[in-house]
């Protein structure tokens, strides 16, 4: 799967969910099931800052392909990167640094990536261009 | 000026109407709901009146003040040391020419950090804040000690989030040059005892800065009577506009700091080789000010005394008091800051739950809140927290409102836990 067909899959999910307390449950349960990063990458090298929650990002390469994982002390933090982290998570850093990332605003949650949430979702993605950029600079 | 109030239990009755009725930001629904407006210690609603006032003044005198020979010019000067003349009056400072207008309290500091830590610090000197300190009192200080080779010293809280006094009189050695401390904490609410603060400084001659912008909104502020050497404020805190603020200054201090920015209006004369300064209030007013806010700054200053800051005091009181009674039946809330003395703001924590997550899902209900370390980390850090929820009032909150809350924040905690 690409990384814009995983994006349209979240699309069509969260169409049915038109209230935003629909939207807001789902992010928030998923984030609950998960505990997604493991206790020794939470430290301050793999922090986000300057944000309210905060935000934890470990990259792994792979066999030419990068990992993600996230994680953030709050639960809707949480659950907003791990989507953005489902979502680019295990694709070559050159798919990634071309990748457009359209499905927060399709879904309707595109107020998270506003500067003033500050959140660490706009910071995080950031980050993950970089990495992706690194890598794919090293790979050259 | 016509009397006046009568207060009805929920909510501030003005001339037989709700007082919230004037402010026309009130009345609208974000995503569907009606607007709660809970975020006043970081700005205030303006009323009609102060709108309608930077509409004229834009629609007749506007202008550059302190200039021109031409009508205009006079009529905007004229309304601008207008305000002065209130400004002075509200806070009852014995001259117009101690009040030195600002862009706001963070500038006040700013100019009194620069302007006194390079007449007075020296190495070896300390500046003495508390650690209830906004950012805005902490970084300026720490800017101009970084410049001076001063020390910067706090003065520590307990866990009720009030000021130890034996702990400040220990500090408060020969070193110290100046003290700087709120009034009111936005963070906590603790209203310190800057009278006694003040008292003991002056025992040892050593003067002191207060930061009232939580304070001026809700209570009487009177710079004699506190005897402050240096008091600050912002405009948009007190149902004013933004990008203007107050300095109040002692003549004696004002005229022995060196100018702060340099220029026009602050000189007298100006040759290549030397300027001869203005005198008070100019000399600290460089450049074409903010005229629009400060001429309507004075339509805020009149709205409150219309009202009376007594009147103003007891009702968000009452608001206050019943805001802690509801919050105490949700389990799971603590209060961050539970000082005997309090005013405006509450801040609080729920076990199991980020403010983050509360502060979102509360938006979506309509309710603006504050979450965060309310530019005061270092209060987190004594808590041991990363962030607060905090609610803070105005005079055109109800206790419907804060029922509305109450039940949002609970449906936002069934979400969240």
């Amino acid at each position: 799967m690409t990384i814009n067909e995983k994006q349209d899959e979240l699309v069509e999910e969260f169409e049915f969910l038109t209230d935003w307390i629909d939207k807001y449950e789902y992010i928030i349960t998923s984030a609950k099931e998960l505990p997604i990063i493991d206790d020794k990458y939470k430290q301050d090298q793999y922090l986000i800052k300057g944000c309210q929650s905060r935000v934890w990002l470990y990259p792994e390469i792979r066999e030419g392909k990068v990992f993600f994982t996230a994680d953030s002390d709050a639960i809707i933090s949480k659950g907003l990167v791990n989507l953005v982290v489902q979502v680019l998570s295990g694709y070559t850093p050159a798919e990634i640094v071309a990748a457009d990332v359209y499905f927060i605003d399709r879904i309707g949650l595109q107020e998270h990536l506003s500067p003033t949430r500050s959140n660490g979702l706009l910071s995080m993605l950031k980050q993950i261009k970089l990495y992706a950029h690194a890598y794919n600079s090293l790979k050259a | 000026m016509e009397a006046i109030t009568d207060q009805l239990e929920t909510a501030f009755i003005y001339r037989g109407e709700p007082i919230r009725n004037q402010f026309p930001a009130l009345h609208q629904s974000v995503y569907g709901k009606p607007l709660v407006y809970f975020d006043n210690a970081a700005t205030t609603q303006k009323p009609n009146a102060v709108i309608e006032a930077i509409t004229a003044y834009y629609s007749t005198i506007n202008s550059n003040i302190h200039r021109g020979v031409h009508y205009l010019s006079q009529e905007a000067t004229e309304a601008y040391e207008v305000t002065r003349n209130s400004v002075a009056a509200f806070i009852n400072a014995p001259h117009a020419y101690e009040v030195i207008f600002t862009k706001g309290t963070t500038d006040g500091i700013n100019l009194i950090a620069d302007t006194f830590g390079y007449s007075y610090l020296n190495p070896g000197d300390t500046v003495l804040i508390s650690a209830m300190e906004h950012h805005s009192n902490i970084v300026p200080w720490q800017i101009i000690c970084g410049k001076r080779g001063a020390t910067l010293k706090v003065i520590p809280m307990n866990e009720s989030g009030e000021l130890l006094m034996d702990e400040f009189e220990r500090l408060l050695d020969d070193h110290v040059k100046i003290v700087a401390v709120t009034m009111v904490s936005n963070s906590l609410g603790t209203v310190n005892p800057v009278a006694e603060i003040i008292k003991i400084a002056h025992a040892k001659n050593i003067p002191v800065l207060l930061d009232a912008a939580q304070a001026v909104q809700h209570t009487k502020v009177d710079v004699q009577d506190l005897d402050c050497d240096f008091l600050v404020f912002s405009g948009h805190k007190m149902y004013g506009p933004t990008g203007i603020g107050v300095l109040y200054g002692k003549e004696e201090w004002l005229n022995k700091l060196p100018p702060y920015q340099g220029g026009g209006d602050m000189i007298k004369s100006v040759t290549f080789e030397v300027t001869e300064y203005n005198d008070l209030p100019f000399k600290f007013e460089a450049g074409t000010p903010n005229i629009e806010a400060a001429i309507t700054l004075n339509t805020a200053i009149d709205f409150i005394n219309e009202i009376g800051l007594e009147n103003i005091e007891r009702f968000e009181r009452e608001l206050y008091q019943y805001a802690l009674k509801q919050l105490s039946f949700i389990q799971g809330v603590r209060i961050i800051g539970t000082a005997a003395h309090r005013s405006g703001a509450i801040s609080l924590v729920v076990d199991g739950a980020h403010s983050y997550d509360i502060g979102v899902l509360l938006d979506k209900m309509g309710i603006a809140v504050r979450t965060g370390h309310h530019c005061t980390q270092p209060v987190m850090d004594f808590f041991e927290i990363p962030g607060t929820l905090r609610i803070s009032f105005a005079v055109y909150n109800t206790k419907e409102e804060i029922d509305v809350f109450i039940t949002s924040l609970k449906r936002a905690l069934t979400i969240l836990i």
